[in-house]
């Protein structure tokens, strides 16, 4: 009961972030950019519900892009790690031999290396920019969906519905996709899911750290790095960027748990 | 057991090996080779050809490896391209502040969360338990650099007992430098112990399942004893290598956390230098946050035989 609940919040929580993610394409209330310097720094009031910043530019504007670029990242980002990492999963554990080993060595190497110290390696190459962060973070998360297609590839691959497969004569490839995948689909989702929340962190972090997506275009992360300076005069600024951050990964821990109970048993927490 | 801690740290090995490789790889990938980016742009060519054949540069890549992972085995890990001065000294005083400050703050978040998480499963639904998942699963949600944003906004302007901005060394003057590291402290130690209690509640709701714990109720065990002295040491385990993974991933540098509270710490050294170019600084970094977790990850796993000998059973 206690976990239908959380379930809904959870999806409650998403789908409002999807819904000012798809408004704010086409509508804010004020041009998330445009400069007013006449109402610089001013408190939230009935004309700016959540303020403006040091440029005078509307908070609550900049706050629903931000949402659409956030959301815009962790998609892409989600993405290209289940896809790439699915992609070198399914090679490696169908393969075995050299190439499950060689790309199993590089793999392991990369999920070595601790949280966002990867990505934080490669923004440091590439530079700041948002398909940048897509490609750092992709890069940095797709092992670990290496790991879980692998497994999953390599404990049904013997399995009698695949030997049926190849010996009514499909291919390789064929049996692999229409046979082998299907089994990841459950805990893939399991893991895109927490993934979204660790991708909408990881962003914000970097955004924050000045190594994300570049100003002007705004993001939470980049917003609240805007609002250190002014916390003493403009305490307002470093309030809902964050919270619109801590909202979200609210949504995806509590939709991610009760997928998990529901969808992968084995990794259920009690 | 032997064989064991030989297995183990073995295993450690080909892990820092390939790190290296990875390491040495990105930081190739930046336009310019480590002599050009020494010498800057106005370098002539003749010197330029002279530091590139010092340096091995005009060797094969494996072999500029070979050499760069000798120098870095010496602790050679270059200079700054910034000041000239060597590296490595940098990064040993960036990371001791780190240190400090990740150590005290995890040794917080697990005696907060491990006793929570106890109570919590041995409730199972009781209003206690449900306070608690939902306090840990907020905390799992809030952003560590904007919790930290709201304590200094409340403590630091708000309030005004507390500095907004600085840091003094805790040799220095311990009253001061309490002052600067209590907000971090408490930031990380309340944002970890979210997840460390949710671990400690789930494995120990498992063991409580078990039948040597109603073996042990029936005995006439007081419940205190059967919690503290039969499920905790068997349920330990898993949040033991959690406790692990946190401590080796903030000790690798938190970054962000340094940036709110602006310390001086690696992990605020590591965005500096990349911000600067600074990529002998930038490489060093990396190398001393990867080795610190496979480094604390290992030490976790020696002392796992502690919490439950069967993993050296086999």
């Amino acid at each position: 009961m206690r976990l239908r609940g959380n379930a809904l919040l959870g999806g409650m929580l998403m789908a409002l972030l999807a819904a000012v993610a798809l408004l704010a394409t086409v509508w804010t209330p004020v041009a998330p950019l445009m400069p007013n310097l006449r109402a610089r720094l001013h408190p939230p009031s009935p004309a700016f519900l959540l303020g403006t910043d040091e440029f005078g530019r509307d908070v609550l504007s900049r706050i629903m892009a931000g949402t659409a670029t956030s959301t815009l990242v962790a998609l892409l980002t989600v993405a290209f790690a289940v896809t790439a990492g699915a992609a070198l999963g399914l090679l490696a554990g169908y393969a075995r031999g050299w190439t499950d080993r060689a790309l199993m060595a590089v793999n392991d190497a990369l999920l070595a290396f601790p949280g966002i110290l990867l990505a934080l390696g490669l923004m440091a190459v590439i530079g700041p920019n948002k398909y940048g962060i897509v490609l750092a973070l992709g890069l940095a998360y797709a092992p670990s969906v290496v790991r879980v297609v692998r497994a999953t590839v390599m404990s049904v691959r013997e399995r009698e519905f695949v030997e049926a497969s190849r010996s009514m004569g499909n291919s390789e490839v064929y049996t692999v996709l229409r046979h082998v995948l299907p089994n990841c689909i459950a805990p893939l989702t399991v893991l895109a899911t927490s993934m979204f929340g660790w991708v909408v962190l990881a962003e914000s972090a970097l955004s924050f750290l000045g190594l994300g997506v570049p100003p002007p275009a705004p993001t939470w992360g980049n917003m609240l790095s805007a609002a250190r300076p002014y916390m003493e005069t403009a305490p307002w600024l470093s309030i809902a960027p964050g919270a619109c951050i801590a909202l979200t990964l609210l949504g995806v821990n509590l939709l991610g748990d009760a997928l998990r109970d529901r969808l992968d048993p084995r990794m259920a927490a009690a | 057991m032997r064989a064991y801690i030989a297995k183990r740290v073995a295993m450690t090995v080909p892990t820092l090996l390939l790190v290296s490789i990875a390491v040495f790889v990105l930081m190739r990938l930046v336009p310019g080779d480590p002599a050009q980016l020494m010498l800057g742009d106005q370098g002539d060519p003749a010197q330029l050809d002279q530091l590139r054949r010092a340096m091995g540069l005009d060797r094969s890549l494996p072999v500029q490896y070979l050499i760069w992972l000798r120098n870095v085995a010496h602790g050679d890990l270059g200079r700054s391209l910034a000041n000239d001065l060597p590296v490595l000294p940098l990064l040993v005083e960036r990371f001791q502040v780190t240190a400090g400050i990740v150590l005290v703050a995890v040794a917080i978040a697990a005696s907060i969360a491990v006793p929570a998480g106890l109570l919590a499963a041995w409730r199972q639904n009781s209003l206690a338990d449900l306070a608690i998942v939902a306090g840990s699963t907020l905390l799992l949600s809030v952003p560590s650099f904007w919790f930290g944003l709201l304590l200094l906004l409340l403590f630091g302007v708000k309030l005004g007992w507390l500095p907004v901005i600085g840091y003094v060394p805790f040799v220095e003057d311990p009253w001061r430098a309490l002052q600067y590291t209590i907000l971090p402290v408490v930031t990380l130690a309340l944002i970890e112990s979210g997840v460390i209690t949710r671990m400690a509640r789930a494995s120990t709701i498992e063991v409580l399942r078990l039948e040597y714990i109603t073996h042990a109720r029936a005995k006439g065990v007081p419940e205190s004893g059967v919690l503290w002295r039969h499920a905790l040491p068997n349920a330990f385990a898993p949040t033991w290598t959690l406790i692990g993974l946190i401590l080796g991933n903030l000790l690798g540098g938190i970054a962000v956390v340094e940036t709110v509270f602006t310390l001086p710490g690696l992990g605020r050294l590591l965005v500096d230098a990349i911000f600067a170019r600074d990529y002998p600084v930038v490489q060093g970094c990396m190398l001393l946050a990867i080795l610190v977790y496979v480094l604390v990850n290992l030490v976790i796993d020696l002392l796992y035989p502690l919490f439950d000998p069967r993993v050296t059973a086999e």
